[in-house]
């Protein structure tokens, strides 16, 4: 039990996805302009995130490692968060179209978010269990969303201000991103 | 004359991909790899040169299969042929650079979705020959790797006050530990974006400046000729698979071309 609230800890704060490990930093640069959007992409990584993470554990430890086929584990993995998003988006079209509606056009950009196929290789790399691996991939989502909506507020902030012309758009959302950033380096000294 | 031609697209490919569509500080593409591993010069190399080999490779496949490839799953199969050519890069470092793997990481496999790669091969191999989309794969490449070694220089030597490891400035330097965290790599990429950003309106308003002389010296009777000129500009943005900035910027300039043709028919 203690094991799992440190995997969570750890993955929601200290090692942050977007701030101390840079994955998804294209979905958080883009969704982020926001607030809305930002809660919307956030629980749709959520949901995604943790699907993805125990297929991926089950597919390694139940074939890819029975067959001696580790090295396929990249395309295996893409191909099954690939097709994962295309399911949970047709089930939820079915089933829950509230939800759908909410969270449909978010789905097809997981795809290529970096975070979900990050979360899937480094679950393999630490040798995670099937439990822990769903754990991990939950709470790392949980700190992606976290991420994304602190920024997207900070982003309509800035949107209120005089930014000097070369640094307007991209460029001042990175520096502010930097600060927010140095703010989430104080939980690295928290150790575990 | 067909040759000077063929040279001038192929320069004006190169440069386009080496600046003013550069894949990292332009059209912010692979930020993850960008931030995470630019902490040294040598890093940036390996991760350019990865990222290179699998992107030259997969336009060169992807552009041959353009025509096989159905519409509807072409995201799909693009992503498989992608992944492919990575495992195999990933297996090569595996096997002869074990430093490399050991220093980038989960971000070799993480190449797969690296944006660049998908928005190339959408924006560009899909729809071009061999020939260019291979070309095409090179310089976007390059563009990559001189964007990361800028920033990983700039980091590695003031963070540890070495360039490619090897240390400059004796072994009392101590170096700025904000450069080498994450909050460093955040607020350098958007310090250098913003320096990118001036660089190239400088530019942008030193080639206004030109044309306007240009145009003011031609007679009238050369006046369409100008104007045409700039919808080819439009035009070969739009090929070179432009973002909107650019689109806007080659309007703005056939807005120019329109007004000043209004005036001199008003003189």
């Amino acid at each position: 039990m203690t094991e799992i609230l440190l995997i969570m800890l750890g993955a929601i704060l200290i090692e942050n996805f977007i701030f101390s490990r840079f994955f998804g930093i294209c979905p958080f640069l883009g969704v982020s302009e926001n607030p809305d959007t930002a809660v919307g992409m956030g629980f749709a990584v959520i949901l995604v995130m943790t699907v993805s993470c125990a297929a991926t554990s089950l597919v390694y430890d139940h074939l890819l490692v029975r067959f001696g086929l580790e090295y396929l584990s990249t395309i295996a993995f893409i191909v099954i968060i690939a097709s994962l998003v295309q399911l949970i988006e047709m089930f939820l079209k079915k089933l829950i179209p509230s939800l759908y509606n909410a969270l449909g056009i978010y789905l097809p950009l997981i795809t290529t978010n970096c975070a979900v196929l990050g979360a899937a290789l480094l679950n393999v790399e630490e040798n995670r269990g099937f439990i822990h691996s769903v754990v991990f991939g939950f709470s790392a989502a949980v700190g992606f969303t976290l991420a994304l909506v602190v920024f997207a507020g900070v982003r309509a902030r800035i949107k209120n201000c005089d930014v000097p012309k070369s640094f307007r758009g991209s460029s001042i959302a990175l520096v502010a991103a930097g600060l927010i950033a140095m703010a989430f380096s104080g939980f690295s000294s928290i150790s575990i | 004359m067909k040759k000077t031609e063929k040279k001038n697209t192929l320069s004006k490919q190169f440069r386009d991909a080496l600046f003013y569509q550069n894949p990292i500080l332009v059209q912010l593409l692979g930020m993850c790899s960008t931030l995470a591993i630019t902490t040294s010069c040598s890093n940036a190399i390996g991760m350019g040169a990865a990222v290179t080999v699998v992107l030259t490779f997969s336009n060169i496949l992807i552009s041959l299969l353009r025509k096989l490839i159905p519409n509807q799953i072409r995201i799909a199969a693009f992503i498989v042929i992608i992944s492919g050519f990575v495992t195999a890069v990933q297996l090569i470092i595996k096997a002869y650079f074990q430093s490399l793997d050991a220093s980038l990481g989960v971000f070799i496999p993480l190449i797969v979705v690296n944006c660049i790669i998908l928005a190339r091969a959408e924006a560009y191999a899909s729809k071009n020959a061999v020939i260019p989309s291979a070309l095409d794969g090179i310089f976007m490449g390059i563009g990559y790797t001189g964007a990361l070694l800028i920033l990983s220089a700039v980091r590695e030597l003031a963070g540890y006050g070495s360039f490619f490891g090897i240390s400059l400035f004796g072994d009392d330097f101590v170096g700025i530990q904000m450069f080498v965290l994450p909050a460093g790599a955040f607020i350098l990429l958007g310090v250098m974006i913003a320096i990118f950003n001036r660089l190239l309106a400088a530019h942008e308003a030193h080639e206004k400046k030109k044309n306007n002389a240009a145009l003011t010296t031609a007679a009238g009777a050369k006046s369409s000729e100008t104007e045409s000129a700039a919808e080819n500009e439009i035009a070969g943005v739009r090929e070179s698979g432009g973002s909107d900035a650019a689109l806007k910027d080659a309007c703005g300039k056939i807005g120019d071309a329109v007004e000043n043709l209004s005036e001199e028919d008003g003189k």
